[in-house]
């Protein structure tokens, strides 16, 4: 009883931070709107010299496919602008200021999740992903988690602002609509594809939501860049080639888990059910969600259909791999109704 | 590619209208519900299979030109991998300046062993190496292809395993009373699906007898009623004259008994009565399965008593685990027995003749019956508690609740292409991850320039999306390469 209390004042309270945080990574793109159209040519040129650190003999082509870095927040001010430099670098203090923050108010929220899905596993005596409630808390654990690795690797600060809108939105939702008391399991989920079949899930929908979001920031990005209207907070992404890569490599990791994820519940269904594939509203959905997927692989080496249109059928993979999980859930009956609520 | 593309979305979207409209391999029950909810829609939705999506003309059509298409696809990219696995990296081009990724460095003049480290340090990465004249090329990666035709070989085979299963497997359920059995046995199924190519005598002849069902359920103030636990001890004879063995069955782990499996998946209620005649002499007595109607296990079922004289006496009967009843009626409250009751109406009429016709076992067709009615005119109505029992109005017999049983329903099935399909499902997860990370490459090196101002060029080229580390390894292999005391330190 003590644990589940302070379970859902973790997970309430890390869904109040990561609002927080998305105010503050709001507040960036807003402040990041006052920086000054760069050439972007001559920034990826610059960038690639400052991070390579090569030496003068060596030729770099700038294609830099390997850096997925932000721009260096200098690297802005540098090419000169309207309103002087010293504006400018006041400016690009800010964002940096608001950047940070987000940042570490993510990593709270992050911290109390993580304490929130531990807790409400000492209440409930198991794996923490009974039910829709504790599938959703902990899949934000992934996602967050992954973010901020990427974040520390990477540089993928600039995921920031959607990447805390969905937390703050997952985790808001679990605690207010999708809440369930602790209770012990069902018997069909006394089995130990119980804890493989959901952590890949969870995993890898973590992946499919990062590469969505970035399918969507490619889109918004692609599409500032053809108008040439590069500005703001978009300057501040990578380009559009290069988020495209980063998409791929989200959606390229989470498809084979995925589909170890569809093999392990069929496996899962033989034994609880006594057949491995009946059709059930959440397979036909697992199927569809890899189809799309498997048809967004084959459009990136389908001529005419790279970049733009891959993104777009990325983004309906995540739009299927969404109603699966809260649509099917909630609204249609089958085995899988285990929302509990 | 593009056809695979267009098929595929096909696919997604066929698939699609099976889970959002009922389908009668599901629940027959609601797409017979849905067609009486829609007199003009449900034929039309019928005509088109959109009760049975996934077995429709339209739906295979689709799967089986996807399969077609990757067939098709499929085998020239074998020919063409095998013919690449035994050609030499290509050679070096020209300008390798052009190239994605380039590096060059300056060598001394005596250094003439620069080909040969070059070729030792590629190899050392895994690549195929050819060294031709000034200049080394070399290839990697060569397992991304192979991945890739893995995985797609491999979905052949998953619907080589499906198709067989559905050709020779079987499936059916029965119910058993708890302390009765089963033989598998055509006869003794309730609902029974095979294969075309099944036959009767692929039945392996053991019997199963279920001894004891241990259920419970959830008592406490969170999830109140749902269940916790099902185990049914049971004593397992694997062919006629073998010494039977115990085994316990539980859901999650079905019994394997032979190649067939037999699995838990459902239980209820079968009230024992004794339904005495108008003579005094026992026309009926036992349990009588009667079917859950909720999740509180309402059930409901008729207790036929045709040997009954001089009239035969039926009962339409609701059986309430935990009953109350109030102004909904009556109703059970939770799904264990703790306070079972059983209300019935009663039917009587002259006796019938014999006809062998099966009918239903649950359900009472009252043609020749009439219904037994107070003086009043009210329908009889009777309620029992267990051990309670009544004499009829008018002298047309008794009936006693003597207590209650559990049935279970088991599950017996043969799906003899799973073991196909499951190996050819790891292989294609593995043939999917290596057409997925593996990163083939392509690196040329060589050497150029007068004496007094020799180079060592590097270029590289990487061959699918997930590019990464190129100019580092470009890099790397510079250095590595212009610098002969390298070598000798490796």
């Amino acid at each position: 009883m003590r644990y589940e209390y302070y379970s859902n004042l973790a997970l309430v309270s890390s869904a109040v931070v990561y609002m927080l945080a998305m105010f503050a990574h709001a507040a960036e793109w807003a402040a990041a709107r006052r920086l000054s159209v760069t050439e972007p040519a001559k920034r990826e040129l610059v960038n690639v010299a400052a991070a390579d650190n090569v030496r003068p003999e060596l030729v770099v082509r700038p294609e830099p496919f390997d850096k997925l870095r932000t721009a260096p927040v200098e690297g802005h001010y540098q090419s000169g602008s309207a309103s002087g430099p010293q504006d400018q670098a006041a400016v690009s203090r800010r964002v940096e200021q608001f950047g940070r923050m987000g940042v570490a108010l993510t990593i709270i929220g992050f911290l109390l999740s993580v304490a929130g899905v531990l807790t409400r596993a000492l209440a409930a005596h198991r794996a923490p992903w009974g039910n829709m409630f504790e599938f959703t808390i902990m899949a934000m654990v992934f996602i967050v988690g992954v973010y901020l690795i990427m974040v520390w690797r990477a540089g993928l600060r600039w995921l920031g602002l959607p990447v805390t809108l969905l937390a703050a939105v997952g985790n808001g939702l679990a605690v207010t609509v999708f809440y369930v008391a602790v209770a012990p399991l069902v018997p069909a989920l006394h089995s130990v594809w119980f804890l493989i079949h959901i952590v890949a899930a969870a995993i890898s929908g973590a992946a499919f939501n990062v590469g969505g979001v970035m399918s969507i920031l490619y889109l918004v990005k692609k599409r500032a860049e053809e108008r040439n209207n590069v500005h703001g907070y978009l300057e501040r992404l990578p380009s559009s080639r290069k988020i495209d890569l980063i998409a791929y490599r989200f959606l390229a990791f989470a498809f084979p888990l995925w589909t170890f994820t569809v093999v392990a519940g069929a496996i899962w269904a033989e034994y609880a059910w006594g057949r491995y594939w009946g059709w059930d509203p959440k397979e036909t959905w697992a199927l569809v969600t890899w189809v799309i997927y498997a048809g967004y692989l084959h459009a990136r080496s389908t001529a005419g259909w790279r970049g733009t249109r891959a993104a777009v059928i990325a983004i309906v993979g995540l739009t299927s791999f969404w109603f699966n999980f809260v649509g099917i859930n909630l609204f249609v009956s089958g085995l899988h109704s285990y929302a509990g609520i | 590619m593009r056809t695979a593309l267009i098929l595929l979305f096909a696919l997604a979207l066929a698939a699609i209208p099976g889970s959002l409209v009922p389908q009668r391999r599901i629940s027959p029950v609601r797409v017979s519900d849905f067609i009486n909810e829609h007199p003009r829609l449900g034929p039309i939705y019928d005509r088109v299979g959109l009760f049975s999506v996934y077995t429709s003309p339209w739906f295979s059509a689709i799967y089986l030109l996807l399969f077609v298409s990757l067939v098709g696809c499929i085998i020239p990219r074998v020919a063409m991998y095998a013919r690449a696995l035994r050609a030499r990296p290509p050679k070096t081009p020209r300008n390798l300046t052009r190239l994605p990724a380039y590096a060059k460095a300056d060598i001394a003049d005596q250094d003439d062993g620069v080909l040969g480290r070059a070729a030792a340090a590629l190899r050392q990465r895994h690549y195929r190496v050819d060294t031709a004249g000034d200049s080394v090329a070399a290839e990697r990666g060569y397992l991304r292809e192979a991945g890739n035709l893995v995985f797609h070989i491999s979905l052949v085979f998953v619907l080589v395993g499906v198709a067989i299963g559905a050709l020779w497997g079987f499936r059916g359920t029965t119910v058993v009373v708890v302390g009765q059995g089963f033989s598998n046995n055509l006869t003794q199924f309730d609902d029974f699906s095979a294969g075309s190519q099944f036959s009767e005598a692929d039945l392996a002849p053991f019997s199963v007898t279920v001894k004891d069902f241990d259920v419970r359920f959830e008592t406490g103030p969170v999830q109140r009623g749902a269940a916790r636990l099902f185990r049914a001890n049971v004593e397992v004879t694997e062919r006629p004259g073998a010494a039977p063995h115990q085994e316990v069955l539980e859901v999650n782990k079905p019994l394997r008994i032979g190649g067939t499996t037999v699995h838990l998946i459902g239980h209820g209620y079968a009230p024992k009565v004794t339904v005495k005649d108008a003579q005094g002499n026992v026309a009926f007595s036992g349990p009588v399965v009667m079917l859950p109607q909720d999740g509180n296990f309402t059930s409901v079922g008729a207790i036929k008593a045709p040997d009954a004289r001089p009239e035969r006496l039926a009962f339409e009967a609701l059986f309430l685990p935990t009953a109350v009843l109030d102004d909904q009626g009556p109703h059970s409250v939770f799904p264990d027995a703790l306070n079972p009751a059983m209300f019935a109406n009663v039917w009587y009429g002259p006796p019938r003749v014999e006809t062998g016709k099966p009918e239903n076992v649950y359900s009472l067709d009252p043609t020749g019956l009439r219904q037994l009615r107070q003086a009043d005119g009210q329908p009889v109505r009777i309620a029992l508690k267990v051990g309670d029992g009544v004499t009829l109005p008018d002298g047309k017999g008794s009936i006693q609740l003597d207590g209650w049983v559990r049935w279970v329903k088991l599950q017996i099935g043969d799906t003899p292409g799973v073991p196909i399909s499951l190996v050819a499902l790891a292989f294609a997860v593995t043939g999917l991850c290596l057409s997925l990370f593996v990163r083939p490459r392509r690196v040329w090196i060589r050497v150029r320039g007068e004496p007094g101002h020799r180079v060592v060029e590097v270029g590289g080229l990487d061959r699918a999306d997930a590019r990464a580390g190129l100019t580092e390894d470009v890099a790397e292999l510079v250095a590595e390469v212009s610098r002969p005391e390298d070598v000798s330190a490796t």
